[in-house]
C-alpha cells in the first residue's frame, strides 16, 4: 500500500542496482532532503542550532563508525580518538594559515593515518580483543591530547577555533553552519547508500561474514579491513574538525574522551548495525532522548511537588541514556532500523498480508 | 635510585595491583562461565561501595554488619542483572553484549550517581593511616588489608571450585553445551557466576572506597581489572592474581622512572601499553586457554 511494490520490476542491470528500488523509499529521501534544506526557515533558530546541527553532525560520525563497526565488522572503541585527530589537525591547519577546505581535507587524511593504525590492531585480532585494544588506544590518545600543550593548547586548557570560512566566504550565522553541517550529513549518506552496491560494500560484507571464507573467494581482507578503517576515519575526522568549527568553537580534550567513543558506538548499535537510516534514529535517541526525558522529570517532579536536588538531575540524563542502551537491546537487538524494517515490510503487503497466510 | 626506593615502589605496587585483581577477578568469574566480557564490573564496584556506605551511613548500621548485608544485596543484584539483561542475548554477536555491559554500567553509575550524589564521601574503615614500618621500607596498611581480602577471595574461590556448585560452574566454563546435556542448570550458573562477580564488587569497592574516597573514580577501576584480565587469561583466576602483582609492580616502577620525562600521569599510560601489548603478542594472556581466534 504505502511502500507499494507494484511495477518495480527489473529489465536491466542500472534499474537493478539502483539506490531505491522501491519509489515510496525514493520519496521518502527526497522529502527528508527537502524538509532537511528548508529546515531554517521552519524550524525556529535555537532548536535548528541545538538539536538539528549536533544531530546531523553526529549522525555523519555515526556512519563512519556504521562502516566500520557494521558493514566490515570490526569493533572499534576508539572512534572518538580518530575523531580528535582530524578535529585537533584540522583546527591548527587553519591557525597556521591554510584554508579551511584544505584544512577539513588535512584533518581527514590525518585522521586516516592515525585510524589506520587502529586496523593494524585488526589484522591481528578480532571481536572482544579488537574492542580492549581499540579502547587501550583511545586512552593512550586521551593521554597524548592531555600531556602535550603543543596539541591541545596548554594542560586543562582549549583550543579556540577560528572562524569558519568556506570558499573565502566566513560562515558566522546559524542558518550558515546548520547547512555545512547538513551538506557533509548528506554527502556521507550518498557514500553509505552507495556503498551497499559497489563492489567495496560487498566485499566488506564478505570480511564481516567470515573473514576467511572471504579470502577463498579472493577478497583480500587485510586490504579492505584497513580501507575500511582509514574510509571511517577519514569520515571521523572531517566530522570531528566541523563539530568543532561548527557547534563547539573549541577543541578540548573531553570532547573525544572514551564516554564519546562509547556514545558513538551506542548510537550505530541502538540504530542498527549496517543500517543508514538507523544511524540517523540512534544518533536522535541517544543525543537528544536524555535530555528531553530529563525535561519531563522536572516537569513532572515540579507536577507532583517532589523534591529533586540539582545533583540527581544532573545524573538523571546518564542513567536514562544506559537505560536506552539496555531496553532497545533487549527490545531488538538489532536496533531502531531493524524496527523501522519491520514496519516498512509490513506495509509493503498491507492490506494483502492475509493473502499469504 | 637506591635498592631498597626500588624495593618499596615494588612492594607497594605488587599490594595496588592484588587490589587490581579484586577488580579483575569480577570479570574473570563471568568471562570463565559464558564468555560474556563485563564491562559492567566498574559499575558494580561502584555501586558495591555506595550500597555499603548506604548502609553503614545513612542507616546507621555498623561496618561488620553493613558489608555482609551490602554483599547479599548485590549477590540479588547479580542474578538480577543476568536475567533481566543478559540472558536474552544469549548466542548474539559479541559486539551486542559489548554494548549490552557497557549500557549496564553507565546506567549504573548514573543511577548510583543520581541517588546518592557524586560528593567523595570517606568509608571510614577505621584503618589508620600511618604507614607499616618495615625495616626501611614504608608500607601502606590499607594496601596490605586489602591484598590481604584479595588473597583470601582468591583462596575461597579456589577452595569454591571444588565443591558440588563449583564443578557445574567449571564444567559450564569448559563446555556449556555439554553440561546442558547431562543435565546442569547453565543459565542458573551463568547466574551465579554474575552473583559472585557483584559479591567481589563489593569487596573490591569497600577496599577501593577507603583508598580514594567513594565517587565516580571508582568506576574507572574498570581498565587496571580489564587489563589484569586479559594479562592473566580472561579465564584463568590465578592468571588475574599474578597479573595483578606484574601489572602494580610495573606501573608503580615504570611509573616513577616514566614521569621524570614526560610530566607525570604515565600510569595509565603503562596500563593501556600493557593492554596493547598483551593483545598483540599474546591475546591469550598467561595462563588463559589458548583457543582465542586470531585473524
Amino acid at each position: 500500500m504505502f511502500y507499494r511494490l507494484s511495477g518495480v520490476h527489473y529489465d536491466s542491470f542500472a534499474s537493478d542496482s539502483r539506490i531505491f528500488k522501491v519509489p515510496a523509499d525514493r520519496n521518502l529521501a527526497v522529502f527528508f532532503l527537502l524538509f532537511g534544506l528548508a529546515a531554517p526557515f521552519i524550524i525556529p533558530s535555537l532548536y535548528l542550532n541545538s538539536y538539528m546541527l549536533p544531530w546531523l553532525l553526529w549522525t555523519a560520525a555515526a556512519l563512519g563508525l556504521n562502516l566500520v563497526t557494521g558493514w566490515a565488522g570490526q569493533l572499534h572503541l576508539g572512534y572518538a580518538a580518530v575523531m580528535a585527530v582530524g578535529a585537533y589537525s584540522a583546527v591548527h591547519a587553519v591557525r597556521f594559515g591554510v584554508p579551511w577546505e584544505f584544512a577539513l581535507l588535512i584533518g581527514g587524511l590525518a585522521s586516516s593515518v592515525i585510524g589506520s593504525l587502529f586496523a593494524f590492531a585488526a589484522l591481528r585480532v578480532k571481536g572482544l580483543y579488537l574492542a580492549l585494544t581499540t579502547l587501550a588506544m583511545q586512552f593512550v590518545m586521551d593521554w597524548v591530547l592531555n600531556h602535550s600543550p603543543t596539541i591541545s593548547g596548554g594542560s586543562h586548557a582549549s583550543l579556540q577555533s577560528p572562524t569558519f570560512a568556506l570558499l573565502g566566504q566566513e560562515i558566522t550565522s546559524d542558518v550558515g553552519y546548520y547547512y555545512v553541517g547538513f551538506g557533509w550529513c548528506v554527502l556521507v549518506t550518498i557514500l553509505m547508500l552507495n556503498l551497499k552496491r559497489t563492489g567495496l560494500g560487498r566485499a566488506l560484507v564478505a570480511v564481516r561474514e567470515k573473514d576467511f571464507a572471504a579470502a577463498i573467494l579472493g577478497v583480500n581482507s587485510f586490504y579492505y579491513k584497513i580501507l575500511a578503517f582509514a574510509t571511517s576515519s577519514f569520515i571521523a575526522g572531517v566530522s570531528g574538525a566541523l563539530l568543532v568549527a561548527t557547534f563547539f568553537f573549541l577543541a578540548a580534550p573531553e570532547q573525544f574522551s572514551v564516554g564519546v567513543s562509547i556514545q558513538v558506538l551506542a548510537m550505530v548499535i541502538v540504530g542498527g548495525l549496517s543500517s543508514i537510516i538507523g544511524s540517523y534514529f540512534g544518533v536522535a535517541l541517544i543525543l537528544l532522548a536524555p535530555g528531553l526525558v530529563n525535561g519531563l522529570v522536572v516537569a513532572a517532579s515540579g507536577g507532583l511537588g517532589m523534591q529533586v536536588t540539582d545533583e540527581t538531575l544532573a545524573h538523571i540524563p546518564n542513567a536514562i541514556y544506559g537505560a536506552l542502551i539496555v531496553i532497545i537491546l533487549l527490545i531488538e537487538p538489532l536496533g531502531l532500523g531493524k524496527l523501522y524494517g519491520n514496519v516498512r515490510d509490513y506495509l509493503m503487503v498491507w492490506p494483502f498480508d492475509q493473502l499469504r497466510k | 635510585m637506591d635498592w631498597i626506593f626500588l624495593t618499596e615502589l615494588a612492594i607497594n605496587g605488587a599490594l595496588t595491583g592484588l587490589l587490581y585483581s579484586l577488580v579483575a577477578i569480577g570479570l574473570v568469574l563471568i568471562y570463565k562461565a559464558s564468555s560474556v566480557p563485563n564491562l559492567a564490573q566498574g559499575g558494580l564496584t561502584m555501586l558495591g561501595a555506595y550500597v555499603v556506605l548506604a548502609l553503614s551511613r545513612d542507616a546507621g548500621m555498623p561496618l561488620w554488619l553493613a558489608i555482609p548485608l551490602a554483599a547479599v544485596i548485590m549477590f540479588g543484584m547479580g542474578f538480577g542483572i543476568e536475567r533481566v539483561a543478559l540472558r536474552r542475548l544469549a548466542g548474539r554477536p559479541v559486539v551486542m553484549i559489548l554494548m549490552m555491559t557497557l549500557g549496564i554500567d553507565i546506567f549504573l553509575i548514573g543511577t548510583t550517581l543520581a541517588i546518592w550524589g557524586g560528593t567523595s564521601s570517606s568509608m571510614n574503615l577505621g584503618i589508620s593511616y600511618e604507614p607499616l614500618l618495615m625495616g626501611d621500607i614504608f608500607i601502606s596498611r590499607i594496601h596490605l588489608v586489602g591484598a590481604g581480602v584479595a588473597l583470601s577471595l582468591f583462596a575461597a574461590f579456589m577452595l569454591f571450585f571444588r565443591t558440588r556448585t563449583g564443578i557445574k560452574l567449571r564444567a559450564i566454563a569448559d563446555d556449556y553445551m555439554a553440561s546442558w546435556s547431562v543435565g546442569i542448570s547453565v543459565e542458573r550458573g551463568v547466574g551465579l557466576s554474575w552473583a559472585l562477580a557483584s559479591l567481589v564488587a563489593v569487596g573490591a569497592g569497600v577496599i577501593w572506597g577507603e583508598i580514594q574516597g567513594v565517587d565516580q573514580s571508582l568506576s574507572i577501576l574498570l581498565l587496571k581489572g580489564l587489563t589484569v584480565a586479559v594479562l592473566g587469561g580472561l579465564d584463568s583466576i590465578l592468571g588475574a592474581v599474578i597479573a595483578g602483582v606484574i601489572i602494580g609492580i610495573i606501573e608503580n616502577v615504570g611509573a616513577e622512572f616514566l614521569d621524570q620525562f614526560v610530566g607525570g600521569g604515565s600510569r595509565e599510560l603503562i596500563v593501556a601499553a600493557v593492554l596493547i601489548l598483551t593483545v598483540m603478542i599474546r591475546p591469550h594472556g598467561l595462563f588463559g586457554r589458548h583457543d582465542i581466534e586470531r585473524v
